[in-house]
């Protein structure tokens, strides 16, 4: 192309160069676009949310309709109780999958589990909660926090299995010889070594997962339902803090809104804080990497 | 190592451990048989997930039949159930989600892997992602407040008085609805079409770019006649998996398209949802036959979007195959 145009001649170069740069410049005006939304979704929540976060939205139960004031304690510690209960279910199963999908690659066995689990995680989050319904509020008979975590938790389980996986993967292959080449038993080399060494990176994959079902509303509303004060056990319904939201903005009161901000403040915090942190720790997902 | 162990020379298993595989030690024996029992679980859980919504869904399925998909009327009060409405309002937004998101999607993908200086591109793609990482809900609040207003006063006068003659863009409007549902669906489905999409194209050889570059080829040219062929499929799969988040998403639909039983030809109108529906009238659905129509729409939802994954899955796969498949 130096020196030489295009067969067409020289208006024929120009006008690819002209269509090439219309081009770059549609592709980067895509990039600012989609950023557009983030920017103002992030500059609302501050914007109208921040002023409604005080000591009385952490540590006060909501306040009966017409009466202004009251916080999201409940909500906030139903929040953290769900998830929890969803981690101690959820983590467990996903990362000892993941590290069958790692350790024992190749089988059909394998290819069909790896393949559910990314089909899992498109199945949606409201169908979960159908699910957490059926198997758990009907034979009890009621809504419940245990019945809310297992939805959360059969959402989380998919991502952890496979970010597992691939962490367990990005060991290197020398530190797996070098164990089995001293006589370690696999099962203790896999665990002892290629899961520590790993550790880091599941670490920021599970926070991934977490800062997703922290802000699922949609499985809860008919599995944890919704309570107005604290807790009264797992066995119960319990407040979550994107139900809260949901709850407040569909009302039709001022005070309700303004306390939906401050919750979405928070809440955008806390999934961002954990995006962030995860961010920072994946630069080093493998120790000695 | 062989398919039979070097160990085996040395030290004689016992033959039932021979049988069972190639692992000689019996702890990893006992390791294979316990994660493997954990990997089951998936498979496990999203079969449980498609019987236990069968079931639920039974007395529906008989009740009404194939007709449950064609009926246009839900009438709680007289116990008579027909989904239309909902399976309208559902495939009419996702389609228009897609219609706006993919071109933006495809841009964005495009320029994080093709163009953008390399130091910016974590950044950038991070900032995208961080798109899907706000809640639904917090999408929802946002779209209540900020968006409909937005809509109903510039977007949509603007739409009405240049596209008016159309039928898509008439009627009365007031922020809610149709269109202001499908551009919060597009603004959550895109991070995932794109990140899908940048995977897709990072899979594509760079000989192949080298290669049409080094014939003369513009970065367009060599994208849309080298790069953009061989990732088609790839690229189809991530707009199918966008469309099926965008099928199931409830809750910011839900606050901002209205939820009305109607169809209507206007964007402008209020529409219903499959996933709406369900949200807003699962706890309150006293009989028996009311709950199982509602399981019915999940059950829909769920095997439309299993299918759709599957799908998807396959297609992305094929260009882009994760780890451990070979």
């Amino acid at each position: 192309m130096i020196g030489e145009p295009a067969m067409n001649g020289d208006a024929g170069y120009r006008r690819r160069k002209i269509t090439d740069a219309i081009f770059r410049w549609l592709c980067g005006g895509a990039v600012l676009l989609a950023l557009v939304p983030l920017a103002s979704v992030l500059y609302y929540v501050t914007y109208r949310g921040i002023g409604g976060v005080d000591l009385d939205f952490f540590t006060s139960l909501p306040k009966p309709v017409g009466e202004t004031g009251g916080g999201m304690g409940n909500a906030l510690s139903g929040t953290l109780v769900l998830v929890g209960m969803a981690c101690l279910i959820g983590i467990p199963i996903g990362v000892l999958a993941g590290v069958f999908l790692a350790e024992f690659p190749g089988s059909r066995f394998s290819t069909v589990v790896r393949f559910s689990a990314d089909v899992m995680s498109g199945i949606p989050s409201i169908t979960v909660g159908i699910f957490a319904y059926a198997v758990v509020v009907l034979p009890m008979g009621r809504f419940s926090a245990i019945a809310g975590s297992l939805a959360l938790a059969v959402i989380m389980l998919p991502t952890v299995t496979r970010t597992t996986e691939e962490l367990l993967r990005l060991v290197p292959g020398t530190l797996r010889e070098a164990a089995l080449g001293l006589g370690v038993s696999k099962w203790r080399a896999t665990l002892w070594i290629v899961l520590r060494t790993a550790a880091p990176g599941i670490i920021t994959g599970v926070m991934l997962a977490i800062a997703r079902v922290g802000g699922e509303s949609a499985p809860l509303l008919f599995t944890a339902f919704n309570n107005r004060f604290w807790s009264q056990g797992i066995d119960q319904p319990i407040a979550s803090l994107p139900v809260q939201i949901y709850t407040y903005a569909v009302s039709p009161f001022e005070d309700w809104h303004r306390q939906a901000w401050a919750a979405a403040f928070v809440l955008v915090a806390l999934v961002l804080l954990l995006n962030v942190t995860a961010k920072v720790l994946v630069r080093n997902p493998v120790r000695g990497k | 190592m062989g398919p039979t162990s070097d160990l085996s020379l040395i030290r004689r298993q016992p033959r039932i451990l021979r049988r069972l595989g190639r692992e000689v030690n019996p702890g990893d024996l006992v390791f294979r048989a316990l994660t493997s029992l954990f990997a089951a679980t998936v498979i496990l859980v999203l079969g449980a997930m498609a019987v236990q919504m069968w079931r639920a869904s039974g007395k529906s399925l008989a009740h009404f039949g194939p007709g449950f998909i064609i009926g246009t009327d839900w009438d709680p009060v007289r116990d008579s159930y027909g989904a239309l409405p909902f399976i309208f309002g559902t495939v009419v937004s996702s389609l228009l989600a897609l219609l706006i998101a993919v071109p933006v999607a495809f841009g964005v993908a495009i320029a994080l892997t093709e163009l953008a200086p390399v130091k910016l591109r974590a950044p950038l793609g991070f900032l995208i992602e961080l798109l899907a990482a706000v809640p639904s809900v917090v999408y929802g609040l946002w779209g209540i407040f900020a968006l409909a207003p937005f809509m109903r006063d510039h977007v949509e006068p603007f739409l009405a008085a240049t596209l008016g003659f159309l039928p898509f863009f008439r009627g009365p409007y007031q922020g809610y609805g149709m269109l202001a549902g499908a551009t919060v669906l597009a603004i959550m489905i895109l991070p995932t079409i794109a990140s899908v999409s940048r995977e897709v194209l990072r899979a594509v050889p760079d000989v192949l770019r080298e290669g049409a570059m080094g014939l003369g080829a513009t970065r367009w040219e060599a994208l849309r006649d080298v790069v953009l062929p061989f990732a088609r499929t790839g690229l189809l799969g991530a707009v199918i998996l966008g469309l099926g988040r965008a099928l199931g998403e409830t809750m910011a639909v839900t606050m901002i398209i209205g939820n009305r039983s109607e169809i209507s030809a206007s964007l402008f109108a209020p529409s219903y949802t499959m996933a709406s529906v369900i949200a807003n009238e699962f706890t309150e659905a006293t009989g028996d036959l009311y709950l199982s129509a509602l399981a019915e729409i999940g059950l829909l939802l769920f095997f439309v979007t299993l299918l759709l994954n599957v799908i998807a899955r396959l297609m992305v796969w094929r260009v882009a195959r994760p780890t451990g498949a070979r």
